[in-house]
């Protein structure tokens, strides 16, 4: 039956078969061992990678503090409770139960659950889910003391960011926030996109970013393919960043702050011989704590069409005509002009230039005025007759040797350099055309007396009062290095300068200054100052026949801004300040008060506090009142929008004037 | 009757222990990569594995008694079941994981393509036994034998069970080779398959596709499918020539290797045992081979030979495919490695094959007395 051909054939084919195999055996040794030996070191590394993952350690942010090593800006423990639905089904129980049982202890919001349960259905199992952040200290405890037993539910504790100080130092050292896709592009920086990092985004907080952010620790561990954690292999701590001393005395900024009550306002405070700037409050403003969360729409609509600007930093970003406290960098270019500070001019009222006058804040004219009657007495006509002898430009020059027109090397963002106006400005903006370019005559005049194209910020008044009252090119600054920063001599001859303190003295302390209500308090501590109110719109020819209109009597926005820049004490100066109250109608008497008690808290800080109730309650009436309107007009427009259109009517509600144009108009105080 | 009257000790020596000594070392070493692939734990599959593989072995040793005859009678009937248990899944079979494989049968689920693979060979060697000499390659014996490779081939496909399908095709088609079909014939039947290949790609499913194309370059798809071939490139690479040790190894234990214990055993076993133990498994797998060649070329009949070889042949397509598919030279067909890999149908139907192949064997091997 078995054919022997048959079976040579088979056989035949069989080897071939077998040779078949053998050659595909070892061809896939072949490929093992060049898999395994020559690529070995290649995949040995993937399987590395695969198995290892570096963690960051986010570092804590370094803290601010203030000259006295008072804390602005700090790490506050944050407290949160997780739970990991993996844990609690392990554990064989459910996430209905776990709820029971968290809320035996803590509150849960129907949101909050909401927003759990969508967490746990739509996250990785492993991935923690936050019940509830921002636990009191009590809570906290309740949870770890209650909780503990409950499998798959964790209380946790964090850092975040906290500024005790609110929005007192707002603007000055600004907040934290998530840094933005654009940030991360730029630095590639893995710490950019953890989970709840936060980077400096405005103010110091931003500027003082690198010196603060410290640096980030990591921790190497073994992970499974779904990223659950298997075991640390080691770690490398964290280095938190530097604590940041800032010459700012966190006191006076506090006080400078609640002085200002709900004026849209700027106060400096400067030391004259070091240039630490003490205070540098901008109010209104926000609060940082809730900026370095997140910050609602509403409020962020309400911050945004408030004419209070709170998101403006006007200490250093506020540009304001300085008006008469423009007027001591007047008088000391006319001494350097070489001009007899004893020669008198005659005020009459107003100064004739050509077809035009220009006026006088006294109607009637202050009479025969010298140099030293001048600055207390505020006289426009003197300086229009002295600014137009000596030429704009040499006023100008003045005006930067006193640091005006200057940015200064500080660690704020977006200073605003204001404009010093001389002819080659004028030229440059608005071209070498004579007729549009070259200066006129009357523009000298009223740079004379800090109105027209010059303006300046707060900061830069304060600088220049420091100026005058050392006599000292001091530059301000913030961050306190431990060095005593030692400024060269402005060199203005020591004659001048007096002239000039002597005429700020007699501005506060002479019966006839503009600023009396400023006098100090403190017996032995002379205030010497200036006062400003610049004007913020035209007074026509017509309204002046008929009367100017009162400040009181205008809408706020058209109101004059009140300025005032002081130092103090007279004698030996110490500290310089400046105010400014936008809109505050009248630097004498609502600038100047608030000069004087700031000062008076740097030399005693009781008797400054003992005005502080009858302003912050004056404050919450009006606050309230605000408020009470605010409501009513949230519900009209809620009534309105509910209203089905077809009943809607545009009708603008009936606008009254405010007060009678022909009014016997009061004599003006003087400034 | 005469296996029950008949003298036990005598046959019961005639058995090849030899190769029953090297397969059970396969299969301990199967118990060892799974007992690593359960975390260092016998649950849930070391242990399993090890009882079955013992009591499948019993059954192969009690097949190995039948003379092959017996067989040879019982051809016919068993790829006339399996043909029509096949139909009967495509009527009723129950759906897993997208494919309909499985009939229930009340006590256990079973899989008749499974088993259609062996059917193969039993049929077609049942077939080429009454082909006289010089009488192979005639166009009405080929048409009978491709009706018979592709009756079921079309029926496995339809499942859709790409890697079953595949696998009664080869052994069909090895044991036309074997028969002495002319070797020109196959030569034309490639060029044939390569020209109707656009036409058949049109007839794969999506996924089937897609793992074709994800085995032509693998990083296209590193998250998706082609993370199944790139991880155990990885595991095997990563395990250099001795391996990360036992119960070492990180691409197992941390979940990157999918399917580490059935598919993917073999990276599995070569993370932590290296090129050595990957080569241990090789040579072990090439002595049984070895042994099924010589037990094919000895033995007495046609259909002897032929059943014993296309089975050899089915089994070093389970090997081949796998280990390709692990080391990235063949795309992911779920081919499951002979003896290591988890699983209970796979098992049963190794151990028969090799309870076939050693009952040739035994019938052969010359009487001692």
């Amino acid at each position: 039956m078995d054919d022997p051909v048959r079976r040579a054939s088979f056989t035949r084919r069989a080897l071939l078969l077998g040779a078949g195999m053998a050659g595909t055996g070892t061809l896939l040794a072949g490929r093992m061992a060049y898999l395994s030996l020559f690529e070995g070191e290649t995949y040995r590394l993937k399987a590395e990678g695969n198995r290892v993952q570096n963690r960051l350690v986010p570092p804590r942010r370094g803290w601010i503090v203030d000259r006295h090593g008072k804390p602005i800006a700090l790490n506050r423990p944050d407290y949160r409770l997780e739970l990991r639905p993996a844990d609690i089904s392990d554990a064989g129980s459910d996430l209905d139960a776990t709820l029971i049982a968290i809320r035996q202890v803590i509150d849960i919001g129907p949101d909050d659950e909401l927003r759990i349960r969508d967490d746990v259905a739509t996250q990785p199992r492993f991935m923690p889910v936050v019940v509830r952040s921002g636990l009191s200290w009590p809570e906290f405890s309740a949870c770890n003391v209650r909780l503990a037993t409950v499998p798959g539910v964790e209380a946790v504790q964090s850092f975040s960011r906290h500024y005790p100080e609110g929005e007192r130092m707002a603007h000055l050292i600004g907040y934290v926030g998530a840094p933005t896709p654009e940030q991360y592009r730029a630095e590639k920086n893995p710490l950019l996109i953890y989970p709840g990092y936060r980077i400096g985004k405005d103010g110091i907080e931003r500027h003082e970013d690198r010196r603060l952010r410290g640096q980030a620790g990591a921790s190497r561990v073994e992970v499974t393919a779904r990223g659950e954690l298997v075991r640390e292999l080691g770690t490398r701590a964290d280095k938190p960043g530097n604590t940041l001393k800032l010459t700012i005395d966190r006191d006076v900024q506090n006080y400078a702050a609640r002085r200002l009550g709900d004026n849209s306002a700027s106060v400096i405070v400067m030391d004259c011989q070091s240039g630490d700037v003490l205070a540098m409050v901008s109010m209104p403003a926000y609060d940082p704590n809730i900026f370095s969360t997140r910050v609602p729409a509403r409020l962020w609509a309400a911050l945004q069409q408030d004419d209070h600007t709170p998101l403006l930093n006007k200490s250093a970003m506020g540009l304001y005509p300085p008006g008469s406290t423009f007027k001591m960098v007047s008088t000391l270019a006319a001494l350097e002009a070489g001009i007899d500070p004893d020669e008198a001019v005659l005020c009459t009222g107003s100064y004739r230039l050509g077809n035009n006058s220009w006026h006088c804040h006294a109607r009637r004219g202050h009479g025969g005025v010298n140099m030293r009657r001048a600055l207390p007495l505020s006289c426009d006509t003197y300086f229009y007759v002295m600014g137009r002898r000596v030429g704009v430009d040499a006023i100008a020059a003045m005006a930067r040797r006193l640091g005006l027109g200057a940015e200064y090397p500080l660690p704020i963002p977006g200073q605003a350099g204001g404009i010093v106006p001389d002819k080659a400005w004028k030229q440059k903006r608005y071209g070498p055309d004579p007729k549009k370019g070259g200066w006129r005559e009357g523009e000298t005049l009223n740079a004379a007396i800090g109105q027209g194209y010059i303006i300046t910020n707060p900061l830069q008044l304060a600088v220049m009062t420091a100026r005058l009252a050392s006599g000292k090119a001091v530059l301000p600054r913030l961050i306190d290095d431990g060095s005593t920063p030692d400024f060269p001599s402005l060199g203005i001859p020591d004659a001048h300068l007096a002239i000039v303190r002597q005429g700020m003295v007699d501005v506060v302390n002479a019966g006839y200054g503009t600023a009396r209500a400023a006098r100090s308090p403190v017996p032995d501590v002379l205030i010497a100052g200036k006062t400003g109110t610049a004007q913020v719109r035209r007074i026509s020819m017509a309204e002046r026949r008929r009367g100017v209109i009162r400040n009181e009597a205008l809408p706020w926005k058209q109101r004059d801004h009140a300025l005032f820049v002081a130092f103090a004490p007279a004698g030996a100066p110490r500290y310089a300040a400046s105010v400014i109250l936008e809109h505050g109608i009248a630097g004498g008497r609502y600038a100047a008060p608030i000069a004087r008690d700031v000062l008076t808290y740097l030399f005693e800080p009781e008797r400054a506090l003992a005005v502080l109730p009858a302003v912050e309650a004056e404050a919450a009436e009006r606050r309230a009142a605000a408020a009470v309107q605010d409501e009513a007009a949230s519900i009209a427009a809620e009534n309105r929008r509910l209203m089905p259109s077809w009943l809607k009517i545009d009708i603008k509600p009936p606008v009254f004037e405010v007060a009678e144009p022909d009014a016997p108009q009061p004599p003006r105080e003087p400034e | 009757m005469d296996l029950l009257n008949g003298p036990w000790r005598r046959e019961l020596g005639r058995l090849p222990w030899g190769v029953v000594v090297v397969i059970t070392a396969i299969a301990g070493f199967g118990v060892a990569v799974l007992y690593s692939a359960g975390g260092g734990s016998l649950d849930p599959w070391a242990l399993k594995h090890g009882v079955r593989f013992a009591i499948l072995l019993i059954g192969a040793l009690a097949l190995a008694m039948l003379p092959p005859e017996r067989w040879l009678a019982l051809a016919w009937p068993i790829y006339a079941t399996l043909l029509v248990a096949l139909v009967g899944v495509e009527l009723v079979g129950a759906v897993k994981g997208g494919s309909q494989r499985w009939l229930n049968l009340g006590f256990m689920e079973f899989q008749p393509s499974e088993l259609m693979k062996l059917a193969i060979i039993l049929a077609l060697a049942r077939f080429f036994q009454f082909v006289p000499k010089g009488f192979e390659s005639r166009p009405d014996v080929l048409i009978g034998a491709l009706v018979i490779i592709l009756a079921p081939v079309g029926l496995v496909m339809l499942q859709p069970d790409l890697g079953t399908a595949l696998a009664i095709l080869f052994g069909g088609i090895v044991v036309m080779f074997l028969a002495g079909v002319r070797l020109w014939l196959f030569g034309a039947a490639l060029a044939g398959v390569a020209a109707l290949l656009p036409v058949a790609w049109s007839l794969l499913h999506d996924y089937q596709k897609n793992r074709v194309l994800i085995f032509l370059d693998p990083e296209s798809d590193p998250r998706g499918a082609g993370y199944h071939i790139t991880q155990s490139k990885i595991a095997i690479g990563s395990g250099g020539l001795s391996g990360k040790g036992f119960l070492q190894g990180t691409q197992s234990h941390l979940d990157y290797l999918p399917e580490l214990h059935t598919d993917f055993a073999f990276a599995t076993m070569a993370e932590e045992w290296g090129l050595l133990g990957g080569l241990v498994v090789i040579i072990l797998y090439g002595l049984v081979l070895a042994w099924g060649i010589r037990t094919a070329i000895a033995a007495g009949s046609q259909f002897q030979r032929l059943l014993s070889l296309g089975l050899m042949a089915t089994l070093f397509f389970y090997l081949a495919i796998n280990m390709m598919m692990v080391m990235g030279l063949a795309p992911v067909v779920g081919i499951p490695l002979p003896l290591i890999s988890w699983g209970g149908s796979s098992m049963m139907t190794v151990m028969i094959l090799l309870g076939l192949v050693m009952g040739v064997a035994r019938a052969n091997r010359p009487h001692r007395d």
